[in-house]
């Protein structure tokens, strides 16, 4: 046979050490892992301060939210979807944050009410996805528009947050040494670790990958696809809404303009990051590690501060490019 | 077709009177208008091989389908293990014991070998998936079947032969009472064919019902024990394998149509016309895994018929004399002209034109009208600058219309209201408007009503008369004999015998393909698997 | 069946009939709130009035989706039109400031081919990817729709910039023949793009593709030219859009100008009844759809709600097209009718159809 392997464990560990190369699947995450270090060195000789560990952990703490949302699109592009609500649910929840606080809800009963908003609207796109076979992106559309409406019925003014609990929240920090982080960070660092768990590890996790191999291999081999499928939109909306809630933390206020645009960061976040558009190959790790590409370039630039932020666009861009069309190419030969 | 078939015979079941696994009984399945299974029955019993033999829309693979649960039945039932069963779906089927393997690898590319073959049914630790245990049972199973792989490599590293195995493996694995295998040959060259030959005699010898679909006769008569032949949707016979000669299966399978023949009044000019240049040579022409090289000369004003069982090689030539696909091997010449195709259009530039035996997913643009069908293949060549004037088309339109007696007679009729016979006819326009010099064409008249059958034979006769050069591919051996001035005889993926048509009749080509003849000198010998009586 | 009823029969199955029974029943909600919403006054030679501002807004939608029309009909999509509309606007204010005389007729004609040229080239760049690449056109548009907004502003220096050309500013504000300039363009699209491709076998070709790839393949169709002209067509079409808009305001804000313009000429598309799946394609459709979405735009204050409020409308509009159009919803609706449409003389027999089984293939 064409790949016969030595049988594990009559070599030594030394040895499986030494000719060690990862499996190819592996490639674009260390693609990404390499551009990030090469960003970070970059950054490290040109500017002053750079290198500092805390720039690491600052990236982490202003792309919570981004994290976040990355997760959940990482669970819908992996079986071949797209979701393009997110934008407007993180605004949606800033602004149901906001409006509920302010008619004196507790923090707790507006985070629960955030959360199951915003899930509600995964699962409705979800089983309009699955069971309506409307095209993913036409009804995440719709979702788009719903989410963007409905911020805009709660209040058309950018409402301010105030509530103690959320403020205390939005600043609570934790140090390590004379490094400090975050708790947005530390909850979208969490995130990552509880979906690339359920990725890896549970029969949900493996039907998302099936899915996104083969659709229909995946229900001729018995899989719950129906209840996959709309689970990964319901996900998607909940990690939309948890962004929310930390973009709102981040921003401290609630305004219909929020996040415009921000669906678009996270598609190009979680294919930079090494995730096939098409679906079936990723990894939740990946798409952080895309994020804080992102972030470094937007920090390299403040950094440089003769470039304009519209590099950013560029340069994200001309990533997604490079990747898109790799992949393309990679994935054109195995077939 | 009447009501009034004869009964199949069945044979007695094999030695021991073991019951079946799995029988069903006068299954019967309608898609629409078509009856795609007619109270067709099959007995599975455990520890053999059971063939599942029939040409294009015999219903084998609706026949799977019902007993996998993708499709519902109809009518008729399903008794397993003494108890009737109804399956709604996929899983239904795979609890009770049935699991399949499809002719296109139904895994996922993306995941490892051991994940494919343990999807649904993990083994986990505190509720989470157990990757060690997942790849000791999946390198275990492996093992049992005699294929060595690291079951941590992804799926697509693979050939497709093993991938199959890998199929095969998740199947067992669930322990299952039937294993369906629909087609696993078809991409395999020989070694990998003895490799799964191999496993599936072990399955066997551990008492799993096997049911094998394969167009191989050799592969049949080499791992199979008994067989079930459908035609047309219905049940032909149920034989042991080994009483029955392979002119026998093949007869079984392609059967007759002398309504056909009564029918056909327009004798086709046979012309020797074999002088002068050809106006297509091709010389060892093949692609891998598809065809193997194969020679082929085509004169002006001849019919060449291609004859062969679906899976001989048949389409796959046709379409590489088309550059429907690349071929990898070999050259073709037009008249003086060497060319390689590398897409239709090339071919289509050398005045060759093809119709393809896949009329609904190949040939019909069905939301377009009956006009645009037609013009399609002539505009394509003008480009899009150049539209056929309006006063030409209505020309052709009609013209081609009353020719081919098209009904309804409506230019404006959407291409997907028409009936089968007369898409076909469509499409036989849209060809000759372009006005061919080749004509290629693979199963004009399957699936279609006796009157367009006879129209279209006859066209095709006619336009021979007026020097088109046609192939005609059919699996109706009568239709191909009545309409070719030459043979060509297909069987395995190749090229076994060709002869001038002149008093050879339909046994001649039963024997040819069923490998009991003496081929003429210029085929290839036979293999050894083939003088099985 | 006599003439009259077979008639109201072909009339019922007449493709614009929905979306033009939409189009009326939001004029009529706008007529029994405000009767005089249709009334259209003369001043200056000009036409005044809720329907003329109606036409005006609707050009940028309706020239993006004449573009989108034809690039759905092939199975694709294109997400970059918005920040096509954005580099059009860039390119040509940057030029116009740049010129010798700012308010000269050139100088607007000079700047606005020029715009347009660069979109053609930006929509031969999306066609280069979907056809030669063969990347899934959801994807590779994608590309320029998160580069677009940057390029646009490296164009204009991330400035809000302001122009000063009466006859740039013409394109949206002016009139001709009582009508705005602007709708009269998007009209002049429409049948630029109707000769295209009704007078020439380009819509024929196009749908040909769209419908069925691979018969359209072994036909001789060279699609990849085909798809090509489209998202070209597509580019050039959003390039126009862009300087309407931009003409509008005198200004080009790279960051919101065509913003989700892509989703509300996706709308009008698929209002005016083309599916996404591709196919056969009516641009009077979009046409209609295009005058659909800004009707519902004036509609929503008109009848006193904020005007922000039009996403929640646009969700159920898109909701509600998308189901109209799935075949599974359709499928579920007939089951509960009585038996399936009969599909006119078609010779089959059919004793007593089944319920439809989906996805028949042997």
């Amino acid at each position: 046979m064409s790949t016969a392997t030595v049988n594990p464990g009559s070599a030594s560990t030394w040895d499986r050490v030494r000719s060690f190369t990862p499996p190819p699947r592996y490639y674009p995450i260390l693609a990404t892992l390499a551009l990030f270090i090469g960003l970070f060195g970059l950054g490290g000789m040109r500017y002053e301060g750079f290198s500092d560990p805390q720039v690491l952990l600052s990236l982490l703490i202003d792309n919570a939210f981004l994290i976040v949302l990355g997760v959940g699109m990482t669970f819908v592009i992996l079986t071949g979807g797209i979701d393009l609500s997110v934008g407007s649910v993180v605004a949606l929840s800033t602004m149901i944050a906001a409006k509920t606080l302010q008619m004196g809800w507790s923090p707790y009963a507006s985070i629960t009410a955030v959360l199951l908003t915003g899930t509600v609207l995964g699962l409705l796109m979800g089983l309009l996805i699955h069971y309506f076979d409307i095209q993913p992106f036409i009804a995440t559309l719709a979702g788009l528009f719903l989410a963007r409406g409905l911020t805009y019925l709660i209040s058309v003014e950018s409402i301010s947050i105030s509530d103690d609990t959320f403020t205390q929240l939005a600043f609570k920090t934790v140090y390590i040494g004379e490094y400090y982080i975050r708790w947005t960070a530390i909850i979208a660092l969490a995130t990552v670790a509880i979906a690339a768990f359920v990725l890896a590890r549970t029969r949900f996790g493996r039907t998302v990958y099936a899915i996104g191999g083969s659709e229909s291999s995946a229900m001729l081999m018995g899989l719950r696809v129906a209840f996959t499928k709309v689970g990964v939109y319901v996900i998607s909306g909940f990690c939309a809404a948890l962004a929310g809630l930390l973009f709102s933390l981040y921003i401290l206020s609630g305004n219909s303009l929020h996040a415009i645009g921000m669906e678009l960061d996270a598609i190009a976040a979680v294919v930079i990051g090494g995730t096939l558009l098409t679906g079936g190959r990723g990894y939740v790790v990946g798409s952080l590690l895309g994020v804080m590409v992102l972030g470094i370039i937007k920090t390299l630039i403040s950094f440089d501060g003769t470039l304009s932020s519209y590099w950013i666009r560029i340069i994200t861009g001309l990533l997604l490019l490079a990747f898109v069309v790799v992949q393309r190419f990679a994935t054109r030969r195995r077939s | 077709m009447t009501q009034m078939t004869t009964p199949p015979e069945v044979v007695a079941p094999p030695e021991g009177e073991r019951s079946p696994v799995i029988e069903m009984r006068d299954i019967s399945i309608t898609f629409g208008a078509v009856r795609a299974l007619d109270r067709v029955s099959l007995r599975l019993f455990p520890g053999e091989v059971h063939a599942l033999m029939g040409e294009n829309g015999a219903g084998k693979s609706t026949l799977i389908k019902a007993l996998t649960g993708v499709y519902t039945i109809d009518a008729g039932e399903v008794i397993v293990e003494g108890e009737p069963h109804e399956f709604h779906s996929p899983a239904a089927s795979q609890e009770a014991g049935i699991s399949t393997v499809y002719q296109e690898v139904n895994l996922v590319p993306n995941l490892t070998v051991a994940e494919n073959m343990m999807l649904g049914r993990e083994p986990r630790r505190f509720g989470a998936i157990s990757v060690r245990d997942m790849n000791r049972r999946a390198r275990r199973t492996l093992l049992h079947l005699g294929v060595d792989i690291d079951p941590r490599s992804t799926l697509d590293e693979h050939p497709i032969a093993i991938q199959q195995l890998v199929a095969i493996a998740r199947a067992v694995d669930v322990e299952a009472k039937v294993l369906i295998l629909d087609e696993p040959t078809s991409s395999l060259d020989a070694d990998e064919v003895e490799k799964l030959f191999t496993v599936m005699r072990r399955l066997r010898d551990e008492g799993v019902a096997i049911v094998f679909v394969s167009h191989f006769l050799d592969q049949i008569y080499e791992i199979a024990d008994r067989m079930t032949i459908l035609r047309n949707g219905k049940l032909v016979e149920e034989r042991m394998v080994a009483q029955t000669t392979q002119l026998e299966l093949v007869r079984s399978m392609i059967g007759r149509e002398l309504e056909t023949l009564d029918r056909l009044d327009c004798e086709a000019p046979k012309t020797d016309a074999e002088t002068g240049v050809p106006v297509l040579k091709a010389i060892g022409l093949g692609r891998k895994n598809s065809l193997e090289a194969t020679d082929l000369e085509l004169f002006e004003g001849e019919v060449v018929g291609i004859a062969g069982l679906l899976g001989s090689g048949r389409t796959e030539l046709a379409r590489l004399l088309f550059g429907a696909d690349t071929a990898d091997t070999g050259e073709l010449t037009f008249r003086s002209e060497r060319r390689k195709l590398r897409s239709p259009r090339h071919a289509i530039d050398r005045k060759v034109a093809f119709s393809s035996e896949d009329r609904k997913a190949e040939g019909v643009v069905g939301d377009l009208t009956v006009a645009d069908n037609m013009l399609l293949a002539l505009q394509a060549s003008r480009g899009w600058l150049r539209p056929i004037p309006q006063a030409m088309r209505t020309q052709l339109v009609d013209d081609y219309i009353a020719a081919l007696d098209i009904r309804p007679a409506d230019p404006h009729a959407l291409m997907r209201n028409l009936s089968g016979g007369n898409q076909q006819k469509v499409l036989l326009a849209r060809w000759l408007i372009t006005q061919p010099e080749i004509l290629i064409l693979d199963e004009p008249t399957r699936g279609i009503d006796i009157g367009a059958k006879a129209q279209i034979q006859a066209k095709v006769a006619e336009l021979a008369a007026q020097g088109l050069s046609v192939v005609f591919i059919s699996a109706e051996l009568e239709e191909v004999l009545r309409l070719s001035d030459r043979l060509v005889v297909m069987r395995d993926r190749r090229k076994i015998d060709e002869r001038v048509n002149a008093d050879v009749s339909v046994r001649d080509v039963l024997e040819i393909i069923a490998g009991e003849a003496h081929p003429e000198p210029q085929a290839e010998p036979q293999s050894e698997g083939a003088t099985h009586v | 069946m006599s003439e009259s009823s077979s008639r109201a029969a072909r009339l019922l199955r007449h493709p614009l009939l929905w979306p033009v029974l939409a189009l009326v029943v939001l004029l009529l909600v706008n007529v029994v709130v405000n009767p005089n919403f249709l009334n259209v006054r003369m001043q200056d030679g000009h036409l005044y009035g809720n329907v003329i501002d109606i036409m005006r807004n609707s050009a940028p939608v309706m020239l993006v989706a004449l573009g989108m029309t034809l690039v759905i009909a092939t199975r694709g999509i294109d997400l970059s039109v918005g920040a096509i509309a954005a580099i059009a606007a860039a390119v040509a204010c940057t030029r116009i400031i740049g010129a010798g005389d700012e308010a000269a007729l050139t100088t607007a004609v000079m700047a606005m081919t020029y715009a347009v040229v660069v979109c053609v080239a930006l929509g031969a760049w999306n066609g280069f990817l979907v056809s030669v690449l063969g990347i899934q056109p959801i994807i590779a548009t994608l590309i320029l729709m998160v580069a677009g907004r940057g390029i646009s502003m490296a164009i204009t220096d991330g400035q809000i910039t302001t122009v000063n050309n009466p006859f740039f500013s013409d394109l949206a504000s002016g009139f001709v023949l009582t009508l705005p300039l602007a709708f009269l363009i998007a009209i002049a699209v429409l049948a630029f793009t109707a000769v295209l491709t009704r007078r020439t076998a380009l819509g024929m070709l196009i749908e040909s593709v769209g419908i069925n790839p691979e018969a359209s393949r072994l036909a001789g169709v060279r699609s990849r030219t085909i798809i090509w002209t489209v998202y070209a067509f597509s580019g050039f079409c959003a390039g126009l859009a862009g300087l309407v808009i931009a003409a509008n305001t005198n200004s080009v804000n790279a960051n919101s100008l065509g913003l989700w313009i892509e989703l509300d000429a996706i709308l009008a598309v698929v209002i005016g009844g083309t599916s996404l799946a591709g196919g056969r394609f009516s641009l009077m459709g979009t046409f209609i759809g295009a005058l659909f979405i800004a009707t519902l735009a004036r509609t929503i204050p008109n009848i006193g709600i904020p005007s922000d409020l039009n996403y929640l409308f646009k969700a159920v509009v898109v909701i509600a097209v998308c189901l109209v159009q799935s075949p599974k919803a359709r499928a579920s609706l007939r089951v509960r009718r009585t038996g399936p449409p009969t599909s006119g003389p078609a010779p089959t027999p059919a004793p007593a159809p089944a319920p439809a089984k989906a996805g028949i293939s042997s």
